[in-house]
């Protein structure tokens, strides 16, 4: 079983945002960088995959140079080599598009992709690539189970689950519950240094076209003060939020 | 060239974000200058001519063996069809679960330019322009499209609706699929009686400050109470004090309701970023210098386990 894990390259969950001082692009200056966390739950899962079932995982990512420490982290977690298509990921149909050329060649049983990432929060690649591959997809998916050709998958609704089945291969948008935030694995001195002499190979962008164009971008507005109520004064708060929130 | 718009039903019934979405159409195709036509899949329990109070006065129900299971490909495919037939160069998705695995299957297949994760109506339509959220909520962006064919995902409760007058006609269709790959749905496991967060226009959120998933109960009756759904924070879902499905936060369920209450939580970076397009927020912590009180709109300093009964006493008094 050949597994493709998509890694997106974004900023630490815990990175302050903020843009350049044209507010044309995001300010990477002093930012740290890390694996988008919904694909990391999917590295975790297609690295048992290859762990019991004997799979073999490569890490893909649309990116510049500056994103190859992100795709080494993912060799380190214990992925077998990685691809890095060298252009910029300007938007979620060209990133999709570059992904499927390398797919196209490889025929993957299973692609592994984040059902969005935590920098532009667009969900469309995992979906884009399967349409453009003509495979199953399964979004949101907490689940999955491969025996042979067949997989079982667990997807997220509003409100509840919903169970499927569908034949590999296929493409799936995970996010946590494909494994628990407890399974996710910090690479070891092990894992990092045989990251460096895993193959990481890195392919020149095909041809593929942005349909989206990006204008300025801007900070929320800054929130008002916050109003203090006494903590045995409910019936003030119920008040507030009845007259001045006029949310009850 | 007319709106389409996806209109999605959970057993036959629509709920807000069915109407929300007719709405964003209707508004959408006014700007346009044209018309909207919403398309809806399986058997309808509810009132179809309800729609029309949201502008959507013609509705197109698709119906038979292909749409009595959720298939993002086959809802995909129909709404394309139902595109090129009607003449819709623009489709309008609430970004439920469901629509977010159909939006992007259709966008290849119609060529669309896509944009998601929607928080307001366009501010121009010539070019097709959208302010959308990124980074967790900490920034905005107007995307623009000129491709032919566009789809819209807008975030659940981001623009409202308000009901009008007006009614809606559904009339029977048909389209060919052709082949599409498969998944199979073999078991659908609904919460019953709880209100699904994204959907939600009042949430009562826990942390770790409450101690233990067996300090539930009056997050719950808080909840019931308001009409709210409940939710929690990062560290209680990964404990395992409650399901995953309820963690709002970065890397869980952002939601926008009217009314976001934090019991016990101090409001860490990643839970602000899923939450903070709450219109109202209420943070109830023991700690005066918890990061959330910033955030907030009404602070309550005080013990959760104090604060919460009389706030629910409160409440009844209120409602009685």
């Amino acid at each position: 079983m050949k597994v493709l894990v998509c890694i997106s390259h974004v900023p630490d969950t815990t990175s302050k945002i903020n843009f350049t001082s044209d507010n044309k692009e995001f300010d990477k200056n002093g930012v740290q960088f890390v694996i988008n966390p919904y694909d990391e739950f999917g590295l975790t899962r297609a690295i048992w995959l290859k762990e019991k079932q004997g799979a073999t995982v490569t890490a893909i990512n649309v990116g510049k140079a500056e994103t190859e420490p992100t795709l080494r982290k993912a060799l380190a977690i214990g992925a077998d080599d990685a691809i890095r298509i060298d252009a910029d990921a300007t938007d979620g149909f060209y990133v999709a598009q570059q992904i499927a050329a390398v797919a196209k060649e490889n025929n993957y049983d299973l692609i592994i992709a984040g059902r969005e990432s935590i920098d532009y929060n667009g969900g469309q690649v995992a979906g884009m690539l399967a349409a453009l591959l003509n495979q199953p997809f399964v979004n949101a998916c907490v689940g999955l189970e491969v025996e042979g050709s067949n997989a079982t998958l667990m997807r997220e609704i509003d409100g509840g689950k919903e169970t499927l089945t569908a034949s590999l291969p296929l493409v799936i948008g995970g996010q946590k519950g494909l494994v628990e935030e407890k399974d996710l694995r910090i690479p070891n001195m092990r894992g990092i240094m045989s990251a460096r002499t895993k193959p990481l190979a890195v392919k020149p962008a095909t041809d593929g076209a942005s349909r989206v164009q990006v204008g300025s971008f801007e900070k929320p507005a800054p929130k008002s003060a916050v109003t203090m109520v006494e903590a045995d004064n409910m019936d003030e708060l119920v008040k507030l939020l009845h007259e001045e929130a006029k949310v009850i | 060239m007319s709106v389409l718009v996806y209109l999605e039903n959970w057993e036959g019934k629509f709920k807000k974000n069915t109407f929300e979405a007719a709405q964003y159409a209707a508004k959408t195709a006014e700007m346009m200058g044209t018309s909207v036509i919403g398309v809806t899949f399986g058997t309808i329990s509810d009132d179809a001519a309800e729609l029309g109070k949201y502008g959507v006065s013609k509705v197109l129900n698709l119906s038979g063996d292909d749409y009595n299971s959720f298939d993002n490909y086959k809802i995909a495919a129909a709404l394309k069809e139902v595109a090129a037939a009607q003449n819709c160069d623009t489709l309008i998705v609430s970004g439920t679960f469901n629509g977010k695995a159909v939006a992007p299957l259709y966008s290849v297949m119609a060529e669309a330019g896509m944009i998601t994760n929607v928080t307001e109506l366009p501010s121009s339509v010539a070019p097709l322009t959208v302010k959308r959220s990124v980074f967790s909520s900490k920034g905005f962006v107007n995307y623009s499209t000129e491709a032919s064919s566009k789809v819209i995902v807008f975030i659940p409760n981001a623009v409202g609706v308000v009901a009008g007058s007006g009614s809606a006609e559904m009339t029977e269709s048909n389209v060919s699929l052709g082949d599409l790959p498969q998944t199979n749905v073999t078991n659908v496991d609904r919460v019953q009686g709880k209100i699904p967060l994204p959907e939600a226009e009042r949430v009562i959120s826990g942390g770790r400050g409450l101690k233990g998933p067996e300090n539930w109960s009056m997050v719950e009756e808080l909840a019931e109470l308001m009409n709210a759904g409940t939710a929690c924070s990062k560290p209680v879902a990964d404990m395992g004090w409650r399901p995953h499905n309820e963690h709002v936060g970065q890397t869980g369920i952002a939601i926008n309701p009217e009314l976001y209450v934090a019991i016990g939580i101090s409001g860490a970076i990643q839970h602000l970023a899923g939450v903070s397009n709450s219109k109202t927020i209420v943070v109830i912590n023991s700690d005066a210098e918890a990061p959330f009180f910033k955030a907030a709109d009404y602070g309550i300093v005080g013990d959760a386990f104090e604060v919460v009964p009389k706030f629910i006493e409160a409440l009844k008094k209120f409602k009685a």
